[in-house]
């Protein structure tokens, strides 16, 4: 909870509160108008181009350029689309993508066992719009909740194409919202709280030999990142899965039918979307605004910021990186990566991570010590991986040769 | 699991890439601002060295689009030794190229028996009315100062490279 609400709520409060929130506002619009120069500038670098760069500074005013000409675009409504659905889907899609940002902490100091507060008026808050107490949660149902923007613009379009397209979105958001679940219960787990502050918190401390960071991304052991990076992107529809907006094959996907502000609207979300999964996963896997403890904070609450701000910058080079090397799943790779890999992988580390934090507490007794016991169930946990995942292997190589037998292939060729 | 070494081996390629980019630039050549060089024997636009043409219409005939029109006359022209008859020769009235039908399969250039038409590399004709990329002879004179000289072959080739005809002053 913010401090500043502690005591009762007077009308200060409610100013710093719409103060916060237009602060954010405006930082999340900026971020991502940068967000698409950005890509389209590293991306063009990916690809031994020039990029943008005859509207202002090195093209950094496009995105302007861009959002004046779709705001004076003519606004098309298909004959065959419902327009109340049509309507709404694009503010379906931008409204979660803004509130998920709220949830992210900007700034602060958080070394030497600061809670990251700084003070505004002679009010001490966070620098975050919101910390609930449910904050991952809240992540998790507004993420879902994007998805039904471009699912209800696809079906409201009345049109094949982004019928298509958002049926693969609501496949893909359900095939890959487990693993990216099941990724952040393993945070959930080593915090033991479910607020964005907590969670930058109990990261901010020392960690092994006092300069390797207490990061979650090293705390939970590395997997639950990989996964969290994997699904998230899904998450994005970014590529590689940009299956629901695939041009080759549908078009422009579920955005076919739009056009003028309402396009502008998606794209709009899209971006955010992508910059507020970096700032997610900085926040629960790298720190957040908590730099390496042992450098300290010499900016005062602007350390975390800078900290904060080349975290993320890592991350959005990470997402078009990604999108400038690996090309698109195919829709059968895309199931069968989620299903079969991911989905089982972060849930075995789950229980592999929850087994180990039972151990070091000491409250299983096998051994002599509680390190005895870390390392009966480490090892314990890592053959019932290996069996489960052998299990695993055979079961689908089993079932594959039965499908391809009851096809009609002949039983000795198939294997 | 062929998948994690794939991966990281297209993420090297592109970020290899940007490296390139970013330390010496990228290739892209931006046309209005400056200009690009074009190949050696570029084809852009046709010149005609009219001394040389004989008005035999052999290109007028190859050619696929029917793109070259000539029309032209008999002289008499004074004998080339004292005491000779005059010699009859063919002047040229009209020889026009549209370009605006004109594929750029240089066939007339390669059909003309007296050196009479020559590639250009030059590309910056267009015109704000299509009939106005109707070239005609002065026109496609005009082009022969843009004609680059013939590369020489390689060692032991058996022809020997044209000359491009001087121009001459008038």
């Amino acid at each position: 909870m913010d401090p500043y609400l502690l005591d009762g709520v007077d009308f200060g409060d409610v100013v710093l509160s719409v103060a916060k929130a237009i602060l954010a506002f405006v930082i999340c619009l900026v971020a991502t108008m940068f967000m698409v120069w950005f890509e389209r500038k590293v991306v063009s670098r990916l690809q031994n181009r020039i990029g943008p760069n005859t509207s202002g500074p090195f093209g950094i005013l496009q995105t302007l350029m861009d959002g004046i000409k779709l705001f004076f675009k003519e606004d098309n409504i298909p004959k065959e689309a419902d327009p109340f659905v049509f309507r709404l889907a694009p503010y379906l899609s931008l409204i979660p993508a803004f509130l998920t940002f709220t949830l992210i902490p900007l700034g602060g100091d958080f070394n030497n066992g600061n809670d990251g507060a700084v003070t505004v008026f002679g009010r001490e808050t966070f620098l975050q719009v919101a910390d609930p107490p449910v904050g991952i949660l809240f992540f998790l149902a507004m993420s879902s909740l994007g998805i039904y923007g471009i699912m209800l613009a696809g079906w409201a379009s009345g049109s094949k194409y982004p019928l298509l397209g958002s049926v693969r979105a609501s496949a893909q958001a359900i095939s890959y919202e487990a693993a990216l679940g099941l990724s952040l219960a393993a945070v959930v787990l080593v915090t033991g709280g479910l607020s964005m502050n907590s969670i930058v918190m109990q990261q901010a401390g020392e960690g092994f030999g006092g300069i390797i960071p207490n990061f979650n991304i090293i705390v939970t052991g590395f997997i639950p990142f990989a996964v969290f990076l994997i699904a998230g992107t899904a998450e994005l529809n970014r590529p590689p899965f940009d299956l629901v907006e695939a041009e080759q094959e549908l078009v422009g996907g579920f955005h076919t039918e739009y056009s003028g502000i309402r396009f502008a609207l998606f794209f709009l979300a899209e971006f955010m979307n992508t910059v507020t999964m970096a700032a997610i996963i900085v926040t629960l896997f790298f720190g957040g605004p908590a730099g390496p403890a042992f450098l300290g904070s010499t900016l005062g609450w602007l350390t975390g910021m800078f900290w904060f701000l080349l975290k993320l910058l890592v991350f959005l080079f990470a997402f078009v990186w990604f999108r400038a090397s690996l090309p698109r799943f195919r829709y059968d790779q895309l199931m069968s990566l989620g299903w079969k890999l991911l989905i089982p992988l972060s849930l075995g580390w789950l229980l592999v991570l929850a087994g180990i934090r039972v151990a070091r507490n000491g409250d299983l007794g096998i051994a002599d010590s509680a390190f005895g016991d870390t390392l009966i169930v480490i090892g314990v946990a890592f053959a019932i991986l290996l069996i489960g995942m052998y299990v695993l292997r055979s079961a689908m190589t089993n079932a594959r040769r039965d499908r391809l037998i009851a096809a009609g292939f002949n039983p000795r060729e198939v294997n | 699991m062929g998948l994690v070494p794939g991966l990281a081996t297209g993420l090297g390629i592109t970020f290899k890439e940007i490296i390139k980019t970013v330390v010496k630039g990228a290739e892209t050549v931006q046309y209005p601002h400056e200009k690009e060089e074009p190949a050696p024997r570029a084809r852009g636009v046709i010149a005609l060295h009219e001394e040389n043409c004989t008005s035999c219409m052999l290109c007028a005939r190859e050619c696929p689009d029917w793109c070259i029109y000539i029309e032209g006359h008999k002289e008499l022209a004074p004998p080339r030794r004292a005491g000779g008859k005059p010699r009859s020769v063919n002047k040229l009235d009209r020889f026009d190229i549209d370009y605006s039908l004109c594929m750029y399969c240089g066939i007339c250039v390669e059909v003309c028996p007296f050196e009479a038409l020559f590639w250009s590399p030059e590309y910056e004709y267009s015109e704000l009315k299509i009939a106005d990329l109707l070239h005609d002879k002065t026109k496609l004179g005009k082009w022969m100062t843009t004609v680059p000289e013939f590369e020489a072959y390689e060692a032991g080739a058996e022809v020997k490279a044209k000359k491009v005809p001087a121009l001459e002053k008038k």
